[in-house]
């Protein structure tokens, strides 16, 4: 695995989707994939807990372990190119800046993004939605080009029942701020949106909306979403937490307005996250953090502000932590992300028969492989899933149990919580094995 | 950590239910997990009358309601309150507690989840319900503990 360290602010063209060679190198790929070669990349995923027992990690959907390539990137940044960004004219601050706009061109690349300047690094998706709620909340007094974004009584927000609390909460409370009214499409016993007319009406003015649910593992249909706010003049907002990490995302593809990620689910390291935002909506909208790096003048009545990403980009940024992100960019472009999707839908196939084995298991989600990636939640019989994740763990396999914050899921399908295995490229079929046999012994050992 | 004692009183929980009549009702959330516990109190002079409750949750939340009750109901109130201080101690003694038998009966055997943190607040939900509930009942009687 090469990896740029020097962070040069090349583009790395993205392959064009969907044509029948791309098909036929995407298959060949899934072919070639050797998880037992990825799994070297990863030193973690060699140790193992309780007593020598080998780590069964499959608590991706939560974060993703880090390859040689990022803690090296991260390492090689401190201790060769150390500096503050933008400002300083010295080769230290020239290299750092270069890296950390380098980092931005190929997060920007990896998601078809039509330049770097429409990628703005947070520090996590929830402050990147949070960043579009509060511009949003802002706009009211702002100029006459921040009206798209102006929210008021009678307005709607439209979000999801499957939605992570980090795509609720914040529409929640800009409703609360601007007097809009908060809506939501519901679910199906399957798992699946239930796309039921007049919900979206010509009162929206944002639909927000998970690409892949972290808890149910839903891949939602987003064409279907943005043809409906196209059609009444909607911005649309795609939490792509759990979906960028795992499939080829073409930001043109998908015709969402905005689309928020994580960096440390993809590989990267934690306290970095990114908003991708259209050009000209980023150039319309109005802050949301004021501080050093976002301004244009500042005198002490008022100020004006730098044009996006900068705009957006407030205080001294995670510079190392970009430059990692950027590493792990590349390390996820390497590998291909056409190949690694595919690993991860063999797996998940997998994972769904071994399963449907498990006597008294109850999949809540979409049961088959079809429409949903790679984190499967399950209730077993009555037991309570921090019991299912605790015999688990002393079997040295790790899980997630809890409401996975999207606790009106849970509400919905009628459970306090779940057990939730997800999946990552370095995942293998032997762990999806180990897990259903771990299973077998939850249940003999609470003699269900 | 899932230790004989503890499965036993998950699997057949000691005075379960809610029962009449009772002098306050509290509801406590885990909100980590989705632990919850209705649990209600009577008290009678200076004495624990009843502890009555309704849990949904793991099997150390729910055996630690059924460990309570046995350790509670019954008790002068002091009496009580010292009981849950001894418990509270155990519980954040990382595994390194050795609590006195006599004193914390079945409840010792939750001497290993004091190991895992993420399981302590599981062991003191209804606890810490308990201690609401008589603070509340006392309250309205014009009790000051």
């Amino acid at each position: 695995m090469t990896t740029d360290l020097a962070g040069s602010p090349v583009l790395r063209p993205r392959p064009p989707v969907g044509s029948v060679a791309d098909a036929a190198e995407a298959l060949a790929g899934a072919q070639h994939y050797d998880v037992d070669v990825v799994r070297r990349d990863f030193p973690l995923l060699a140790r193992t807990v309780h007593g020598g027992k080998p780590l069964v990690y499959l608590d991706n959907a939560a974060t993703s372990q880090k390859p040689t390539a990022v803690l090296d990137a991260e390492r090689e940044y401190y201790e060769r190119h150390n500096a503050n960004v933008h400002r300083g004219i010295h080769v230290l601050a020239e290299e750092a800046t270069a890296m950390y706009e380098g980092a931005r061109t190929k997060v920007a690349a990896f998601i078809g993004a039509a330049t770097p300047q429409e990628v703005v690094f947070t520090k996590n998706a929830s402050e990147a939605i949070n960043l579009v709620a509060y511009a949003m909340g802002n706009a009211g007094a702002s100029g006459p080009r921040a009206g798209r974004f102006r929210l008021g009584p009678g307005d709607e927000v439209v979000i999801t029942e499957m939605e992570h609390h980090s795509n609720i909460v914040p529409w929640q409370l800009l409703c609360e701020r601007t007097g809009a009214t908060l809506k939501w499409f519901g679910l199906t016993d399957e798992g699946r949106l239930d796309l039921i007319d007049g919900v979206i009406t010509d009162r929206t003015k944002i639909v927000c909306v998970v690409h892949q649910s972290n808890i149910l593992g839903t891949v939602n249909p987003v064409a279907d979403m943005v043809a409906r706010a196209k059609a009444v003049g909607a911005l649309v907002l795609l939490d792509g937490c759990q979906s960028v990490p795992h499939m080829g995302i073409d930001v043109a593809d998908l015709g969402v307005d905005f689309l928020a990620f994580s960096g440390h689910k993809m590989c990267g390291p934690t306290g970095v996250g990114a908003l991708w935002g259209r050009g000209d909506l980023l150039a319309a909208m109005p802050p949301f953090l004021g501080g050093g790096e976002m301004i244009e003048t500042v005198t002490m009545e008022r100020s004006t502000f730098a044009a996006p990403p900068h705009r957006f980009e407030a205080g001294t940024p995670m510079i190392a932590q970009a430059v990692g992100l950027g590493a792990a960019v590349d390390y996820l472009t390497d590998l291909g992300m056409d190949a690694v999707a595919a690993h991860e839908r063999a797996l998940t196939a997998h994972a769904l028969d071994v399963l449907g084995t498990v006597p008294g298991l109850r999949i809540i989600g979409p049961p088959t492989p079809i429409g949903r990636g790679g984190a499967i939640s399950f209730a077993v019989e009555d037991l309570h899933p921090h019991d299912v994740g605790q015999v688990l763990d002393e079997l040295g396999i790790a899980v997630r149990v809890g409401h996975h914050c999207a606790r009106p899921v849970c509400q919905r399908y009628g459970v306090p919580a779940t057990t939730r295995a997800s999946f990552h490229l370095y995942s293998t079929q032997r762990e999806v094995d180990a897990l259903g046999e771990g299973l077998l012994r939850v249940k003999a050992f609470f003699r269900l | 950590m899932y230790q004989d004692i503890i499965l036993d009183h998950y699997r057949n929980p000691h005075h379960s239910g809610l029962r009449e009549p009772f002098d306050a009702e509290v509801h406590h959330v885990n909100p980590t997990c989705g632990d919850e516990v209705t649990l209600r109190v009577r008290v009678d002079g200076e004495r624990i009358e009843d502890v009555s409750y309704e849990s949904t949750g793991c099997s150390i939340s729910q055996a630690a309601a059924s460990v309570l009750t046995d350790l509670v109901v019954g008790q002068e109130l002091s009496d009580a309150l010292s009981i849950h201080e001894r418990f509270l101690e155990m519980m954040h003694s990382q595994g390194r507690g050795e609590p006195d038998e006599d004193v914390l009966e079945d409840a010792v055997a939750f001497v290993g989840v004091s190991r895992y943190p993420a399981r302590i607040k599981c062991a003191l939900l209804p606890w810490m319900a308990w201690k609401d509930a008589t603070a509340q009942a006392l309250a309205q009687k014009g009790v000051h503990s």
